[in-house]
């Protein structure tokens, strides 16, 4: 993992007491809310529905036991008792005080955490592959291409005033885990035909009320060129990108209305002029940063077998476990999905948990992934039962990693004050009326993502089946959208029609789950058979 | 009746217009009439209150009941979560909401 | 408007600056004044005479002008660049990190708070107009 210097470690102290001197003056009236609301969200607190929201940045979804540990502390001491981990790797909390905001940062700071950039119009925490370093179908480990994102983009003095949010991926994978072409700019790391690791830039995707899937504008940018490139990228879109209607202020409206050949060659353009000034670091800045994330000392004599008898923990390893690149050990997804549970919601006592469990069995490394769950990277395969016993008795367990019940939701009209529908309670009632585990493995994978506005926070466009919640006449309506997938196939999906009650959603979602199953053909998921069969099938058995 | 709310500005608490303070109870709201935008004014540039506004409630036995579903979480909490909202001892407070 | 801000040793631009329409119409003024939406590349065949650039900011969120000063400084302008209307203290050393080194706000900023704007960090992470040493470089020599 990434560790700060000291120059490092001094911009993160320096903005706690920034901010602190901020929230001074904001309690003093110096500030007014309109001074005071950008120069808060860009240090991660909003105004939320009940309370002070704080989100903090786990860059690439990366962190050691100490930074679980102390997110648990500041459930405990500055919030509730708990956090949520977000769909952007991130985690939030919900009942934060202004006032006490400053020490909570100077806390998070001392173990090399932050808010920076976690909201408002500017370059937010860099995404990235919850597998990254661990499995083999990567050509490199993203993260360090990702941690000079972050040290570029965090506090950029350019493009910190944009037309609106901007966010990052970066993966090394054809299987894409992040939603990579869902971004701003997506980035994937390939090599050229000399053999040398560059990006391949994708602009424009996103998803909110237009959504949109980032075309290829570069095949290929050197690491010595990155930088330059990206500043190219960011600079066409601050000058040009829409500031009369903050719903068409994202780069994908820009690229779209510009078209992919105009905005790519006036980034080139740009380019040209930028890549000769000095704006790139070295290529050994990427070699510092490479070094930090080294194979952790894998035993290669770990034993590779593993026991089943257990019923229970058989199902948990299938379901739940990914292969890593290493002989003896596997990739291990805490789902945070329980029965009736709040999606991606943990306790602090259960993210304790975690943290201990990290530094006993995953050599002290956690991920957070863009499902809401969290993973155990490097786990030895002999030591997964005792694992998967400890998470069970903390009800971290649930053996449903891609199924229906593992549901992307965000936190609606409960906490959120753009939503117009609850989304949790969805998620609820679907994780309980489809929660025998028979039928949902019967079901396959099946992506279900519900976002309680049109912002699309919950992911719904890239739901095998997504859900959108929206206000008819001050009642909570759901429509149904079917098709979308946020993978290496990324499309966006479709509203079937007319919309639901929150009951008359889920019964949708059995008819068309229902469909499938009896529509299916060999090895087909949802997705698979929804595409072969069409829209129109479907919409005939949801509305007959 | 149009009452008046906003946020803490230390806090963020919920509160809501009584008519002399604030208080974080909905059921303590006062109608306001047309004097909304003056009193949201006067309090927010004493910093008394954080992003006030007016809203359309229903007076009711229990006191006035937000026109909004938004404004009714707010006064309520999250309802999913009923032990963090103001009435945990009431399992059915979830249904005011909706 | 209250008194400006500079940043520079030179004597104070006393030719009033006229906007980017009538520079370029008549092309022999040495000061001329922008509007966020103005592509300051138009004025790159002028920098040599320019004493003055004025670039204003209407709302302080607009961020166009923050790639105005950049592109004017790395096309070798040396004149005043300076960040008019509504120019706050929070938003300043970034404006300087991008090469303004004049400020006229609408509002007075106060001296002690726009000195630890400027001295807060003692580091920065990119290259930019204002030539800074980026922590990069310190690291690798």
């Amino acid at each position: 993992m990434y560790q700060y210097d000291q120059y490092d470690q001094k911009m993160v102290d320096t903005r706690v007491e920034e901010f602190r001197d901020q929230v001074k003056r904001r309690l003093a009236g110096d500030l007014t809310e309109d001074q005071f609301k950008p120069l808060r969200l860009m240090n991660g607190l909003y105004l939320q529905l009940h309370a002070y929201m704080l989100r903090v940045a786990i860059p690439y979804g990366t962190l050691n036991g100490k930074q679980m540990r102390m997110l648990g502390h500041i459930a405990r001491k500055y919030d509730r008792d708990y956090g949520h981990f977000t769909t952007r790797q991130n985690i939030q909390y919900n009942w934060i005080k202004l006032e006490e905001a400053p020490d909570l940062l100077a806390e998070l700071a001392s173990v090399e955490m932050h808010a920076i950039q976690t909201s408002g119009n500017c370059i937010r925490n860099i995404s990235s592959d919850q597998f990254a370093g661990a499995t083999a179908d990567e050509i490199a480990d993203p993260r360090p291409w990702a941690e000079i994102l972050r040290q570029w983009s965090s506090f950029h003095p350019e493009f910190s005033y944009l037309p609106r949010k901007f966010k990052f991926a970066v993966i090394a994978s054809d299987t894409d885990r992040a939603a990579m072409r869902l971004h701003d700019i997506g980035i994937q790391l390939v090599h050229n035909d000399a053999g040398e690791l560059g990006a391949k830039f994708f602009v424009g995707g996103g998803m909110g009320r237009t959504p949109m899937i980032a075309p290829e504008i570069r095949d290929f940018v050197p690491a010595d060129e990155l930088i330059s490139y990206a500043e190219a990228c960011l600079r066409v879109y601050n000058r040009y990108g829409r500031r009369d209607n903050k719903y068409k202020a994202r780069i994908k409206i820009l690229v779209h209305e510009l078209g992919k050949e105009e905005y790519t060659r006036q980034v080139e353009e740009e380019f040209a002029h930028m890549k000769d000034l000095g704006l790139n670091p070295p290529v050994e800045e990427l070699a510092r940063i490479t070094e930090f994330f080294q194979d952790p000392p894998f035993d290669l004599q770990a034993n590779d077998e593993l026991d089943l008898s257990d019923p229970d923990f058989a199902l948990w390893v299938d379901q739940n476990t990914a292969q890593h690149k290493q002989a003896g050990y596997a990739i291990a997804t805490i789902s945070l999905k329980p029965r009736g549970g709040i999606p991606g919601d943990a306790s602090s006592a259960q993210i304790d948990l975690m943290a201990d469990l990290a530094e006993q069995y995953s050599f002290d490394e956690l991920r957070v992934t863009h499902s809401q769950n969290i993973v155990l990277p490097h786990v030895r395969k002999s030591d997964l039962y005792a694992l998967w016993q400890k998470l069970d008795e903390a009800g971290l367990a649930p053996a449903n990693l891609d199924l229906i019940t593992d549901s992307i939701a965000c936190p609606g009209l409960d906490y959120c004050s753009l939503a117009n529908a609850r989304s949790i309670p969805l998620a609820q009632k679907i994780s309980e009326r489809f929660a025998d585990l028979g039928r949902q493995r019967e079901l396959g994978e099946l992506k279900l993502k519900i976002s309680g506005c049109i912002n699309a926070c919950g992911h719904h466009h890239a739901g095998h089946i997504g859900i959108l919640g929206v206000d008819r006449k001050g009642t909570e309506n759901y429509q149904l959208l079917l098709g979308g997938s946020g993978a290496e196939d990324t499309s966006l999906a479709k509203i079937t029609g007319p919309g639901f009650t929150e009951d008359g959603v889920i019964d949708a979602i059995e008819t068309v789950t229902d469909l499938y199953l009896e529509q299916r053909e060999d090895g087909e998921r949802f997705i698979d058979t929804y595409r072969r069969v069409g829209m129109e099938r479907f919409k005939e058995a949801i509305y007959g | 009746m149009n009452i008046l709310t906003g946020n803490d500005l230390k806090t963020g608490d919920v509160i809501w217009w009584t008519g002399l303070d604030w208080s974080r109870f909905v059921k303590d709201a006062t109608d306001v009439g047309d004097q909304g935008e003056a009193v949201l004014h006067r309090e927010e540039a004493a910093r008394r209150v954080n992003a006030p506004y007016i809203i359309a409630a229903e007076p009711t036995e229990d006191g006035p009941r937000p026109g909004h579903i938004k404004d009714r979480v707010r006064a309520l909490g999250p309802t999913v979560r009923p032990d963090l909202t103001l009435k945990p001892a009431d399992p059915d407070a979830g249904e005011w909401v909706i | 408007m209250v008194e400006a801000i500079r940043l520079r040793d030179d004597d104070v631009h006393e030719e009033p600056a006229v906007s980017l329409d009538s520079f370029l119409d008549q092309s022999n003024a040495t000061a001329v004044r922008i509007e966020a939406g103005e592509d300051a590349r138009q004025l790159l065949p002028f920098l040599d005479r320019l004493s003055l650039i004025e670039i204003d900011f209407t709302v302080f969120g607009d961020g166009r002008g923050y790639s105005s000063a950049q592109i004017l400084r790395e096309s070798g302008y040396t004149g005043e660049l300076r960040a008019s209307g509504d120019v706050l203290v929070d938003q300043i050393a970034y404006l300087r990190r991008c090469g303004f080194d004049a400020f006229a706000p609408d509002s007075p900023i106060n001296p002690k708070l726009m000195e630890e704007a400027f001295s807060r960090y003692d580091h920065v992470y990119q290259a930019t107009s204002d030539q800074r040493t980026p922590i990069w470089k310190l690291r690798h020599g």
